[in-house]
């Protein structure tokens, strides 16, 4: 076995797991917020993030045409399409909920759950529709800036792309802000009350339609803008790319303990690490027994080991317990 | 002046009317008692006060204003706090954070405050917390400020559970059975608390209570439900004698032989 090889590469995975990882957990938060204040698995809530993909890509394709694109820095560029990536994400949420969840609000948890499946096609084919009928084609490709593909050298063997870190950043300045939004604020609190307690939370004055409405923002918010940036890191888009990273971090969500916000980011690294760390090390280890293909099979089993010995998930302690 | 007002509330779950057309009115500064055996429909009159519960007929008017159809945070908006038979806290915030969520009420800030961290939102948040010490204090909590409610012991909660209905600024006050648990000289520190937030504060306080030692002591008038209707109100001496009261309480045949 090559030990230096191992060695000489670990820096990189650890840059890839912390960027894989940084984005499931941006889009796991949508999940457990949601779920923590309505107990409801918001499957629509990785069309939320490939939309969020697409107001992003479609906002520099426009930038391209009209030669804008050159014109203004492209970190102000990026700034300003996460921002909208947020924004659309956001409203969209808080839309959906309204219109396909609240109705639904007194039945049965599972009929929510198969409207929110419903959603979930539904804006699949809205997004697939409406850029074939605009553009002609729905695989779409983000324009590349030179500034972003930079490779930032640290050691001969190690480089982090310029759009790498600016994942990490970006997703750190996100949870940081939700974190502060969530433990110091009023909001943040009528959020927790409302997750603990609805109809204590309404009498202590708290509006919990608004509250909910305001989870939904939050939650689309953080999962526009991982679109943005998952197209910004991996360029290409199309109206199925929310699946794959949706039921990840929903499942990073789960492994955190569901409805706990700091766990969502927990499981979402963690789940990110053991991807990376599964697809460059598995053939190493093996001897080319298994390739990287199998990233997905041993992430999911130690998951599965996890929760067989913590099914609250890592910080499932936290998780109210309900009477 | 009449502060809460119900006619005729009835309030039925399928073939149960656990309300049957009560009528009940409280004066501005006073504090009466419900009280009735298990299942006479005490909270479940509680409930249509505070919009937990529509009543299914009726009226129920806080400040001469109806509040039937109102949701209950508009409810609180317009005065009316109450804790829990089964104290209700969020439990895994703490003994400030519970308090702070009750003013929720009364801070007006808007979203771009909070997220642009205005001075206003700054000025804001100082202010409800000083005056969140300050309850805290007044149900005598200082020093467990930052406890989680769930690692309070028993009569703490409940005594938190009263802050943080205070929080909400209310005019009136419901209390669900507040001395349950506790012993005599607990419930006596309560009921001198109790009048206190009467004479300090001008509120004015609705209690359902089987601690007949406090409703009689504390109590301007008791009104007594059974199965649902009120059979029975008045100062609290006139109430105890009432043979229908001990009926409810003790059981036909009993009646006239004890005084409950």
């Amino acid at each position: 076995m090559d030990w230096e090889l191992l060695l000489a590469i670990f820096p990189q995975v650890v840059m890839d797991g912390l960027v894989l990882g940084f984005m499931y957990a941006l889009i796991a938060l949508g999940y457990t917020m949601v779920y923590g204040v309505l107990e409801l698995i918001n499957f629509a809530h990785s069309e939320i993030f490939m939309v969020g993909g697409f107001v992003g890509v479609e906002i520099l394709l426009t930038m391209q045409a009209t030669g804008w694109l050159d014109t203004f820095n492209p970190f102000v560029i990026l700034i300003f399409i996460i921002l909208m990536g947020m924004a659309v994400s956001g409203v969209l949420a808080v839309v959906v909920e309204r219109v396909a969840y609240r109705p639904l609000r007194g039945a049965p948890r599972l009929i929510p759950l198969i409207s929110a499946i419903g959603v979930s096609f539904f804006l699949q084919d809205l997004v697939r529709l409406g850029e074939s009928l605009w553009r002609n084609a729905f695989y779409l490709t983000y324009p590349s800036f030179a500034a972003f593909n930079t490779r930032i050298e640290i050691a001969e063997t190690i480089d982090f792309s310029v759009k790498s870190v600016i994942v990490v950043v970006a997703s750190l300045a996100m949870l940081f802000a939700l974190q502060f939004l969530v433990t110091r604020t009023k909001l943040g609190k009528a959020i927790r009350a409302v997750a603990e307690d609805q109809p204590t939370a309404s009498l202590m004055g708290v509006n919990v339609n608004r509250i909910i409405s305001l989870t939904f923002l939050i939650g689309g918010a953080m999962g526009g803008a991982a679109g943005v940036l998952f197209g910004v890191q991996y360029n290409t888009i199309n109206p199925f790319t929310g699946f794959i990273p949706g039921i990840k971090a929903f499942t990073a969500a789960v492994l955190g303990g569901i409805g706990n916000i700091p766990g969502a980011m927990v499981g979402g690294l963690v789940l990110g690490l053991l991807e990376a760390f599964a697809a460059s090390y598995l053939s190493l280890l093996t001897g080319g027994a298994f390739g990287a293909e199998y990233k997905d099979i041993f992430a999911f089993s130690i998951l599965i080991v996890i929760l067989i010995f913590r099914p609250r998930g890592l910080l499932g302690e936290v998780v109210r317990e309900r009477t | 002046m009449t502060l809460l007002e119900a006619r005729g509330v009835v309030k039925r779950f399928g073939g149960l009317t656990a309300v049957n057309g009560v009528d009940f009115s409280l004066d501005e500064g006073r504090i009466a008692s419900v009280i009735g055996p298990n299942g006479a429909g005490k909270t479940t009159l509680f409930n249509t006060f505070t919009g937990i519960y529509a009543p299914d007929a009726g009226d129920v008017r806080v400040g001469g204003r109806s509040i039937v159809g109102l949701t209950p945070d508009r409810i609180t908006t317009l005065g009316v706090a109450r804790t829990f038979q089964n104290i209700r806290l969020f439990k895994n915030m703490t003994v400030v954070e519970n308090v702070l969520v009750g003013m929720h009420a009364r801070v007006a800030l808007r979203l771009w405050d909070v997220v642009g961290h205005t001075p206003a939102f700054r000025r804001e948040e100082g202010r409800s917390v000083r005056q969140a010490l300050d309850l805290i204090g007044l149900v005598g909590l200082s020093g467990k400020e930052d406890a989680l409610a769930r690692n309070l012991p028993y009569g703490d909660q409940r005594r938190l559970e009263i802050a943080r209905a205070l929080a909400v600024g209310p005019k009136l006050l419901l209390l669900d059975e507040p001395t349950a648990g506790m012993t005599q000289g607990e419930a006596r520190e309560l009921m001198a608390f109790l009048r206190r937030l009467i004479s300090e504060f001008g509120l004015t306080i609705l209690l359902i209570e089987h601690n007949m030692r406090v409703v009689m002591e504390i109590s301007d008038r008791v009104t007594v439900l059974d199965h649902g209707e009120k059979i029975a109100e008045g100062p609290p001496a006139q109430v105890q004698r009432d043979a229908r009261v001990i009926e409810a309480y003790l059981g036909r045949g009993r009646a006239g032989a004890a005084a409950p």
